[in-house]
Parts: structure tokens; sequence; C-alpha cells
């Protein structure tokens, strides 16, 4: 206003623009994890107190994970920002619902430590940390993390069958526990199995297609439900918190091979169906992939990235020693994601000559 | 998924914030004691003072003329003595000769010589317009007969006056389109003549229902004349978005309107030149919006050029409700900071916006680390990507500028608006492309 020296009230000088939309950055994740309450309800509807444990133990370790590296190193705490706390929960609903509270709370300090603050924390970390987390408790508690159970509420006969059945060609040993099972996935394998020998599955060995979507079966605790799921990633394409062609184009593409595949083998035509509702695909389409940080900036460059998820998925499941894939296809996506934003660029307005 | 209708791709939905003054009639104000003009008030040369001081002028009295091809004449906005030749400082942080004239409010005139539209040709037209210093006055100041002397290869079939105003709070254009819409309309059959045009298109937002209907029902039956509606988007007033928007065509990276054969002129410009051409008397005034939650009467006001804002509030804003926190000069996106009011109104000028400290206007936020959301370059009407050029800013990396576009930015400030990490990425971006002049 006046002169300096004068008694009037200094007056604020920035850069346009002035005016800014109001989002945050802990806005979002307050959004995502919103998004994830339904599943999280599924997840305490189906595996009950387990299911409670193994999230409280794997968010609490989170959060303190990353309190006590940011003190480590000196730098400012940002606790409060929620990401710690979605990644916690996160890699909590990537975990078999029985798996001991410790071992949740290990993995959650691994993906903070390893998968994101060595690397300088928030918006710079290359992979997902918590499926960094999954990845290192998968190959350090291999039985544990591969032990599964179904829900409180599935039906105790249908459970015993699974459970004969699984035991011969279940990659893992079934521990004694009465209603411990295989997942969906390794079902599948199974009848592939039979598929390929010219056989019928016997009536029973794939979980019926319904229960399946709705999550009444085994699986990690907060990737089972699928419409809990869809919910939560609707409201955050409408949030414009995640890019809607992630998730489109990953689970089309998944889709798609398997369908494909199904067809040339001779499969049943439920098979692409049951890809798509089993296992971490939907979780992972519109959660994991679409994280800000370890995924392309460009419209086009999310395209092919979902597109190489859905490839390196079906890769794993269907050719693959390892029933799931979508874990490390999501980690090796993550690996090319520099990559992709380094070669595709966007044209700017007005074509693509460069100024001389 | 969604219609590009008369519209373009990027761009956002920001709050239009009319409503303080879009209601408000065109006031003239009280004409001050001295007017500051600056001779580098648009884009192109500094004109080349003409009087000296001491010396007596009227008000439209040639001061300062033109020098080369791009510039503009200047001329006395009150009758008074030249009370001096200046330096000083414009918003934005440029500087400028500035003849400083004490007003000696006798309201003498030049002589005006007033003209009948049919006896002009396209040349007679250009050159009047130069001769009473039209300049664009959406903001750039671009002198507007240097637009009707295109290359001789491009022939230019269009020219589109540009009622958008997209940027939030100004309504200066808004009121001229509700109170002069005849001279808009002879403007723009002026520039139709300049340019040797076939049709004509007048654009405008539809948050602006009643200047649209207004405008459809005089064009009706005029033929080379049309009125499109433009869904609210920022920023529509962009003249490479607007063209998109109007004819679907793209102007070329690094090219001119002309190259797609498309004119644009604002409103106003085509308002002011109508009124200059017809009547004889030069630019001397302008409209401007003054609003915001800290000035006591918002509204358009009809200024002359060179009037300091702090006569502008005092005078036609009846001054500050409450302490002011921010002021800016032009819009809140694209708009200069002002550390004082000490500063002339110039042709460019379409707003002064005042804030008081509890507007979000004040907010000062830290810039924390990019989360890569990408929501810069969904946004970006250029189809840049702000947080990889901010990147090698940082980094000083004028190869991958160049690369990544950078000179192809227009500073809407989308990129910046949306950032859930408060990142002032176009400011970031405009280093770069300071960086890029440095090196040439």
């Amino acid at each position: 206003m006046k002169q300096p020296g004068s008694p009037e009230p200094l007056l604020i000088i920035s850069s346009s623009p002035h005016l800014h939309c109001g989002s945050t950055v802990s806005a979002a994740m307050r959004d995502v994890l919103l998004a994830l309450a339904p599943t999280l309800a599924a997840a305490v509807y189906y595996f009950g107190t387990d299911a409670l444990n193994v999230i409280a133990a794997s968010c609490a370790a989170a959060v303190l994970a990353e309190a006590l590296c940011q003190k480590a190193m000196r730098r400012p705490v940002t606790i409060t920002d929620g990401s710690a706390l979605l990644t916690g929960l996160l890699l909590a609903f990537c975990l078999p619902p029985q798996l001991a509270p410790g071992l949740a709370a290990f993995g959650a300090a691994c993906a903070i430590i390893i998968g994101k603050q060595v690397f300088g924390g928030l918006g710079a970390n290359i992979f997902n940390p918590a499926h960094i987390g999954r990845a290192i408790l998968l190959a350090s508690f291999p039985a544990q993390m591969t032990t599964w159970s179904l829900p409180l509420t599935a039906d105790a006969s249908a459970a015993v069958t699974a459970a004969t059945t699984s035991a011969t060609t279940s990659a893992t040993p079934a521990a004694a526990d009465a209603v411990t099972t295989a997942t969906p996935l390794a079902l599948l394998r199974q009848a592939e199995h039979l598929w390929q020998a010219g056989t019928m599955p016997p009536d029973g060995l794939l979980p019926d297609l319904t229960a399946l979507f709705m999550g009444n079966t085994a699986g990690s605790l907060g990737e089972t439900c699928v419409p809990a799921l869809v919910l939560g990633g609707f409201y955050l394409i409408w949030r414009q918190v995640i890019d809607w062609r992630i998730p489109l184009f990953y689970i089309a593409t998944t889709g798609l091979i398997c369908a494909l595949y199904g067809l040339f083998n001779n499969y049943s035509p439920a098979f692409a169906l049951y890809h798509i509702c089993s296992g971490g695909l939907i979780i992972g389409a519109f959660f994991m992939a679409t994280d800000w940080v370890t995924s392309p900036v460009t419209q086009k460059g999310r395209i092919i990235f979902a597109v190489g998820l859905g490839l390196i998925t079906d890769l794993i499941r269907l050719r693959g020693g390892y029933i799931e894939g979508v874990c490390y296809s999501i980690l090796i996506m993550n690996m090319l994601t520099p990559l992709i934003d380094r070669y595709i660029v966007n044209t700017p307005f007005g074509g693509g000559k460069r100024h001389a | 998924m969604f219609s590009l209708k008369n519209s373009f791709k990027g761009g956002l939905k920001i709050n239009a914030a009319k409503e303080l003054t879009e209601n408000i009639p065109i006031q003239k104000i009280t004409p001050p004691e001295v007017v500051v003009l600056p001779l580098a008030m648009h884009i192109g040369a500094p004109a080349k003072a003409l009087v000296q001081k001491g010396e007596r002028v009227v008000r439209g009295q040639k001061i300062a003329a033109a020098q080369g091809t791009v510039s503009a004449n200047i001329h006395a906005s009150v009758s008074g003595t030249v009370a001096g030749i200046e330096k000083r400082w414009l918003p934005g942080g440029k500087m400028s000769e500035c003849i400083i004239i004490k007003n000696d409010f006798a309201d003498e005139t030049v002589p005006a010589v007033p003209r009948s539209p049919e006896s002009l040709t396209a040349e007679a037209i250009r050159t009047l317009l130069l001769e009473h210093g039209i300049t664009g006055m959406g903001g750039a100041s671009f002198p507007t007969h240097v637009k009707y002397l295109p290359p001789k290869q491009v022939s230019i079939d269009t020219v589109i006056l540009n009622g958008i105003e997209c940027e939030p709070y100004i309504t200066a254009d808004y009121r001229i389109l509700l109170e002069q819409p005849q001279l808009v309309i002879r403007g723009l059959q002026y520039f139709l003549k300049a340019a040797g045009a076939q049709r004509g298109i007048i654009a405008i937002e539809d948050n602006k229902p009643q200047a649209i209907a207004l405008f459809k029902q005089l064009v009706q039956g005029s033929g080379n004349i049309s009125v499109t509606a433009c869904p609210e988007k920022y920023p529509q007033g962009g003249e490479k978005q607007l063209i998109k928007a109007v004819t679907g065509r793209s102007v070329p990276v690094g090219g001119l309107p002309a190259d797609v054969g498309v004119i644009v002129d604002n409103v106003s410009t085509a308002m002011q030149a109508a009124r200059s051409i017809e009547s004889g008397l030069p630019f001397t005034e302008r409209v401007i919006t003054v609003s915001g939650s800290a000035v006591n009467s918002p509204g358009n006001f009809l200024v002359p050029l060179g009037t300091l804002y702090s006569h502008v509030v005092t005078e036609a804003a009846h001054g500050f409700k409450t302490p002011p926190a921010v002021i800016i000069c032009g819009g809140p996106m694209m708009g200069f900071a002002l550390q004082t009011l000490d500063y002339p109104v110039t042709k460019g000028a379409n707003a002064l916006l005042c804030f008081d400290e509890s507007s979000s206007a004040a907010a000062v936020h830290a810039e924390s680390t990019c989360v890569r959301c990408g929501r810069c370059v969904d946004h970006c009407p250029m189809f840049l990507e702000p947080t990889e050029i901010t990147r090698f800013v940082k980094q000083q990396n004028l190869e991958a500028i160049t690369n990544l576009h950078a000179q192809s930015c227009i500073e809407c400030g989308c990129c910046s608006y949306v950032c859930p990490a408060h990142i002032p990425l176009v400011q970031y971006i405009r280093l770069g492309k300071q960086l890029l002049a440095q090196k040439k």
C-alpha cells in the first residue's frame, strides 16, 4: 500500500495464480481411506476379529515406522498426512486374515522403511510401499502367507471339500486347521488341470461365482468383496482422486486375455469371470495401481501402464509357477513408470514441432 | 466422454465470482489530479515522447508516437500540463518512461473528426487503429493494427470477438457487451473489413445468458456475424483455446492465429475501435472492474488511462472496508500482485481486485513434495507436463525443458490451481522460459 515505514499492513506478494482449488495431499489420502471403509466393513464381516487384529497391527506399525524414520533422519514428521496409515491399511487388506499380527506389523514396518522412507519419503518412492511389504512377507514367511481360511460366513461342508481337494495340488502344505482352504485362484489351477485332461472339475471344486463376487470366499482379508471395492473405486473416480483409465484398462486387459486363453483351451466360459473376481485384481486395479506416486503422470502413459499390468498379471497367473500375479505385476510396472514417463510425452496443443 | 462442442480440452471450472459487480452499470469516475502514462504500456517497442516538461496538452492529443511496426501511439487522457517524464515501475515488474500530466480540469479535448463508416477502406481502418492508439484491452495490450497486417501468404477468413472473460471477478467486458452492443458489432464490422474476412463470430461464455440473448437478437439477419455460446471453462478466453472452441482449428506450436486464418480481438477493443473510428477521439479511457472483499463499493468504472489505482480505490470504490491483504491488478488467475497502489491504469488493465485476510486469495501455502498425481498434466490446456517441466527447471536442464515445450506455456495457472502439494508450477515454468530466453 504505502511506502515502507508506513503503519499500513504490508501486502502479500506472490506469483499468479492467486487462487487455489483447496485440495491437499492429506485430503486426498482421507478420500482414499474413506473409499476403503466399505472394504474394511466387509473384511470384518467375513473374517471377524482376526481381520481387525491384522489391520490394527499393520496400521499402527506403519504410522510408528514412519514417525521413527523421520525422527531418525531429522526430517519433519508427516504422519498426519494419512499416507502411512493408508499404506498400513492397504497392506493389511493384502494379507491372510489369520496371519499373526506381529508379522503384519513387521511387513508394515518394511513397507514404510524399505518401500518408502529409504527413497526419501512420500513422492520419491519407486514402488508401491504396501506391495513391497507384502512381497517381503511372502519371501520371508511363505507358509504363513499362503495359509488361507474360509470366511466365518462360509458353508462348513464346502470348506471340508475344498480343503481336501486342495491338499493335493496346492503349492503350500495346508495347515492342520479345519477351516484352512485354498484360494479361488488355487482352485482355478486345479480346474485348469482337469480341463486340460479333458475332464470336468467335480461340482463344488470351484466356488460359486456369486459367492466369489460377494467376497464369501477364502483370500486376503480385503481383496475378496468385489462390490465394496468397486464402490470405493467409483467414489475415488468421482472425486477425481484416481484416473478411471488404470482400473478399466487393467481389468479389461486381464479379463480379455483370460477369456481368449479360456476359449482357446476349451475352458468353462466363466473362466475369465473367475479370474476377474479372484485374488487381488480388483483391489489392485482400483487402489494399488492407481497410487499417484508410482503410476505415470500422463493419460496415455497410464493406459500403457494398465495394459502392461494386465499382461504381466495374466502371464504369472496362467503360465507362472505362482498362482497370483497382481502384486508382482504392479511392482514390475512401478519399475517401468519412470521409463514410461520419459518416453510417453504429451504432444503439445498445436502439434509436435519443436521450438527453434 | 465429455462433449467438446464449442469448448477445448484441458482447463477447469472455477467459481466465476462475478456476482459482486455483474449487475452494476459502468460509472464514470471523478478525474484524477495527475495521470501517469507509461510509454511501454503495450507489447512491442515503447512509444517515443512528443511532448516536453511544462508543455500544455489537451485530452486526445498524441503525446507519444509508435516506434517501429509493433508499437502504439499514446494520447493525453486529461487536459493539463506535462509535469515531467520519468521512469516508473509497472505492475508485473517492468520499468517504463512515463509522461506525467497534471490535470487542469478544463477538460479541453482535441477537435473531433467524425467519419462515415461506409467511405473507409481496409487500409484506412488500419491507419485509424494505429493513429488512435488502439491496443488489445483483454490484458496483453497487443497493438491492434498489427494484427490486421498479416503476412501476405495467409488469408484471414474469420474474426472472433472474445467476450469470454473467463477470469473470476472481472465484469468489465460483460458490462461493455450489455451497455455498448451496437459499438461492439460495428467494431467487428470494421475489423472484418480491415482483415478482408468473411465471417465474424462473437464468442460469449454461457454464464452470461443475458449478453448471449442480446447479441443473438442484434445480429439476426446480419448474415456474416454470428454468436457462439461456449460452455463455462477456464481458460476459454485464451486465444488458442478460444479459436479451438469456436472454429475447431488448432494454432500450431509457436504459430499465430493468422496461421489458421483467424484474428481474435477482445469485445472491448472492438467497442473502442468503433468509437475512435467514428468519433475521431483516440483511446484515452477504459473500463475496469474493482472488486474483492476489501473494497466498500465494488463496481465497473470508466477511468482515464494513467489514473493511479490509489485514486480509483478512493474515488470509485469509496476506499477499503477492511484492510487489504492482497491487491491484484488483473484477474486472480493471471494478474499481478501489487505492493502499492501507486501504479497507473494501463491500456490492458481490466480489473483491480482487493482481498482481505479472510479471503482464500490471501492464503499462503508451503510447497511440499510432488506426489505425481498428474492433475497438472490432466488440466493443462496446452497439453504440457508442468510437473516434469518443473523438475527440470529445478535442475536447470534447459534441453529437457525445451523438449517438454515449456515455451508453449500460456501461464494460465491451471496447474498451480489444482496442485494438491501447492507447488507454484507456473512460476517455475515462467522461470524456465526466462532461462531459455537468456540462453538465446
